[in-house]
């Protein structure tokens, strides 16, 4: 009751704040396109881009590709070997770095801004003449090795690999972008000259840039960066695809007091015309960091875990709805009743006016607070164009989440939670708890 | 989630913030309230969005004998509530306009924050006034919350080997009863026996104005900010409390090595933890020597280390060294290494101090320590980038102790550092005493 009352209020004087970044589309003379936040309050620039298509394209055998490509690209390219190109980053304080995810093959620089047309140079020698010297390979792969094996025995790793395992079987997304021990050790350097060759076009790229740089400098910058590379990728898009949801409940024995649990469905993506009702439908179930269902029945009144709670994922070809808790090995069952239940409850499209209102609020004001770093930004900047979200989106976006409706969120929940067909994974040792296909 | 234990984090964002020209680093605006409240202020204006914190000088290290754990488990139990804002509100109230808050222990501190838009600044800081003095705390609330720092301590430690590593060996690098010498986040037994007397009493203790400092960092004027400050915080009353225990105790370590091999590991690796001066304890120029000589030898892909062991040799897949400053008690420096497959750990650790004696042996040369202070200077303005960094790097000085000149000067004692005091620095690291190895072992069949 009292809740309810608080949460009136504050709706009352809930803040009209307008956003107030000017985001422009810049094109270059070779026809590169960024978009581009002004900011010339410190001498920094921050650009993020990203090559659509990632590691869910590596070929089977050799899983690990795009993140061993991601690894390797800025260890040595053109005359300069991979001390010198390392060297020459540090020296100026510039950062380069690449990124393989499951849709994308992301690359940023973070510099000041005196070095931008240094670090426009080094990227494009890293984009277009990357050596893949024998060395820096070899010493990369045995690098990411070590790390698929040091994390090969980490709870919530195992858990994550079977859900999504169970859930895309036979897809791309089936596999983690770090590939396996075997894979990767087959990967050879005409792998990665391939990758390069055929992954990498004008056409499938993406960028975003925020910082001291106006938008005349910023078309310089593009062309010296990413004028040259070819125009259309040689690759073919994956179709779209649905995570497979059985219902299954897999036990995966490991000698440890705490039990980690996932589990997760079929969600939506960005694209779909429910996807601010899911986002606001998460925030109650299980998305808010100290307010939702999942917090309050699992750790707030019980006390069964430090951590609980669920995210949609939107990935590009599928979204998925995962959720993941940790308990001792006694509590488990206790535990996983608890989540079915609030899924159910859930399913059940019972959701209150204030549990709404409450959920539209954060979902729309707490956007805004992250873009406080020019990184971020360019990140938003990125996202905004492969999703199509326009322009004006930071702006919009209020809008758009006002306009969902308890129904729609109602809806939402009905048709997408399936308490009986919600895939789990436990890996540890739970008490009572046995596999059930 | 809720509250997170500091251990290295915030000497890593100290170094990063130290470095900068010689107007200072940040140029905060600072105050004090007439009941001892220390408030700092830094504007930036680059969104419609603020960070409140507010940080008490009380961490793990005040812990009762007996009662290790309390410092952290009375964070968690901060957000349970007051006669004004009872059952959780005060998250429900953040949310309500899209907040981010969490909360931290270290051994040193304890803090509190918030991320909101601008005008709410007047709402956290009401709650956060609020909940320094008017703690309410049910025993069930309390039996609820233990059960969820165990299973917090289950995540952090049992699972992970380590960590339980770690807590061994950091049992030989603290005395016996040393404040440094129970982990943050407390024993399992003891934890089990915490009362809500228990966190009652550490609240009483150390809960008040004069033992705080309020950081507030965003788009606001020093004004609103004072106005605010005057108006919530300003009534509270003074403790008076004592002036804080040196922690600088000079007992006989233990010293020596903890091996710790586990089924579940699957990468070996190894680590000589070294007890140095910190900021509170150390000449100023041996501190910055100090940070100047981790970056050389073991600061990323083109340090002395990484280049020897992981390129040229090759022994490891990853080296390095870090070096924490900040702490009340002593500083710790350390180096880290993990094999290639095949590679024992002790050849690996010889091989380590054979590039840290070549180092003593040949010198460092001008260009190569001229580049290490201009890489240093350079990341104090990627720092200003961030509305976090400048107030993590003061709240994180002031609640160790030091000043706010400690953190705006410090590039000059950058600069001031000559290859001489880069050297006396290893060889005073090569020389200490005071040092625990750990070794992480994969183990075929049953754990240790």
């Amino acid at each position: 009751m009292k809740l309810k009352w608080l949460m009136a209020v504050f709706i009352a004087v809930l803040p009209v704040q307008a956003f107030g970044v000017d985001v422009q589309r810049v094109e270059s003379d070779k026809g590169i396109v960024a978009w581009l936040v002004e900011d010339h309050s410190n001498p920094v620039v921050a650009i993020r881009f990203a090559f659509l298509g990632g590691s869910e394209l590596d070929p089977v055998g050799k899983k690990g590709l795009a993140n061993l490509a991601a690894s390797t690209m800025d260890e040595g390219a053109g005359e300069m070997d991979s001390q010198m190109f390392q060297q020459t980053l540090t020296d100026q304080s510039i950062t380069l770095r690449f990124e393989a995810g499951y849709d994308r093959f992301s690359g940023r620089i973070k510099t000041l801004t005196e070095n931008l047309d240094r670090s426009a140079e080094l990227m494009n020698l890293a984009l277009t003449q990357p050596r893949f010297d024998q060395e820096p390979v070899a010493r990369l792969k045995s690098q990411i090795i070590s790390g698929i094996r040091s994390s090969s025995e980490r709870p919530g790793k195992i858990a994550y690999n079977a859900l999504y395992q169970t859930m895309f079987d036979g897809h791309g997304y089936a596999h983690d972008s770090d590939g396996t021990v075997e894979t990767v050790e087959a990967i050879t350097q005409d792998d990665l000259k391939a990758f390069v060759r055929t992954r990498l076009g004008r056409e499938n790229l993406i960028i975003g840039v925020t910082g001291d740089v106006t938008a005349e400098q910023l078309k310089v910058i593009l062309d010296q960066a990413f004028g040259n590379l070819p125009g259309q990728p040689a690759f073919q898009h994956q179709p779209h695809t649905q995570a497979k949801v059985s219902g299954k409940l897999e036990v995966i024995e490991r000698d440890i007091p705490q039990s980690t649990i996932v589990f997760g469905q079929a969600g939506l993506k960005r694209q779909d015309p429910d996807y601010y009702a899911v986002l606001v439908m998460n925030h109650i179930l299980g998305g808010g960091s100290f307010t939702s269902r999942l917090y309050d029945e699992v750790r707030e009144k019980r006390g069964l875990a430090y951590s609980v709670g669920t995210g949609n994922y939107p990935m590009a070809l599928a979204g998925v709805l995962i959720g993941s808790a940790a308990t001792e090995n006694a509590r488990v069952a206790e535990t996983v009743d608890v989540i079915r239940t609030e899924w159910a409850r859930m399913a059940n499209g019972d959701i209150t006016e204030a549990e709404l209102t409450s959920a539209k609020n954060y979902v729309m004001g707490s956007f805004p607070l992250t873009l406080t770093s020019t990184d971020t930004i360019a990140r938003v900047l990125v996202s905004m164009q492969i999703n199509d979200l326009g322009l004006e989106y930071l702006d919009r976006r209020k809008t758009y989440i006002g306009a969902v409706s308890r129904d729609d969120v109602n809806r939402v929940a009905r048709t997408l939670l399936k308490p009986d067909a919600l895939d789990i994974i436990i890996v540890g040792r739970p008490a009572g708890i046995v596999s059930k296909p | 989630m809720r509250t997170f234990i500091v251990s290295l984090f915030l000497s890593a964002v100290l170094l990063v913030a130290s470095h900068a020209r010689a107007e200072g680093v940040f140029n905060p605006h600072t105050f004090t309230l007439k009941n001892g409240m220390e408030v700092v202020v830094l504007p930036n204006h680059r969104a419609p969005v603020v960070l409140h914190m507010v940080w008490y000088k009380v961490g793990s290290a005040e812990e009762p004998a007996g009662k290790s754990g309390i410092a952290h488990v009375l964070e968690h139990l901060m957000f349970k509530g007051t006669p004004k804002h009872p059952d959780g509100e005060f998250s429900t109230r953040i949310a309500e306009y899209g907040g981010q808050e969490n909360a931290f222990t270290s051994l040193d501190y304890t803090g509190y924050y918030q991320t909101v838009a601008s005008d709410q600044l007047d709402m956290v800081m009401e709650l956060e006034a609020d909940r320094m003095t008017n703690l309410v705390l049910s025993e069930e609330d309390v039996r609820t919350e233990l059960a969820v720092v165990l299973e917090e301590r289950n995540s952090r430690i049992e699972t992970k080997p380590a960590a339980r590593l770690r807590e061994q060996s950091n049992q030989k690098l603290y005395p016996k009863d040393h404040p440094y010498g129970r982990p943050i986040i407390g024993w399992r037994d003891e934890l089990e026996q915490l009362t809500r007397e228990d966190a009652l009493a550490f609240y009483k203790d150390y809960y008040a104005p004069d033992n705080a400092i309020l950081v507030v960092a965003g788009d606001v004027t020093v004004e609103r900010v004072k106005a605010l400050a005057e108006q919530h915080y300003g009534p509270k009353k003074p403790s008076g409390l004592a002036p804080r225990q040196s922690l600088l105790i000079d007992a006989k370590i233990e010293g020596g090595e903890t091996v710790l091999a586990d089924p579940r590991v699957k990468q070996a690796s190894w680590s000589d933890n070294i007890i140095q001066p910190s900021l509170t304890n150390g000449h100023a120029t041996r501190v910055a020597a100090l940070e100047i000589l981790s970056e050389i030898l073991g600061g990323g892909g083109t340090s002395r280390l990484y280049r020897a062991l992981v390129i040229e040799q090759p022994l490891a897949v990853s080296v390095g060294t870090y070096y924490d400053s900040g702490q009340r008690g002593d500083g710790r420096f350390v180096f880290y290494a993990s094999p290639l497959p095949g590679v024992e750990l002790d050849d690996l650790k010889t091989a380590v101090y054979a590039e840290a004696d070549k180092l003593l042996a040949a010198g460092l040369g001008q260009d190569e320590l001229a580049r290490v202070k201009k890489r240093m200077q350079a990341e104090a303005v990627f720092s200003r980038d961030s509305l976090k960094t400048g107030a993590w790097a003061i709240g994180g000085a002031l609640a160790q102790g030091h000043t706010i000149e400690d953190v705006e000067k410090w590039p000059d004692r950058i600069s001031a550092v000559t290859a001489k005091d880069v050297l006396d620095a290893l060889k005073a690291v090569m020389d200490e005493p005071k040092r625990t190895t750990a070794k992480l072992l994969p183990q075929q069949g049953a754990s240790q």
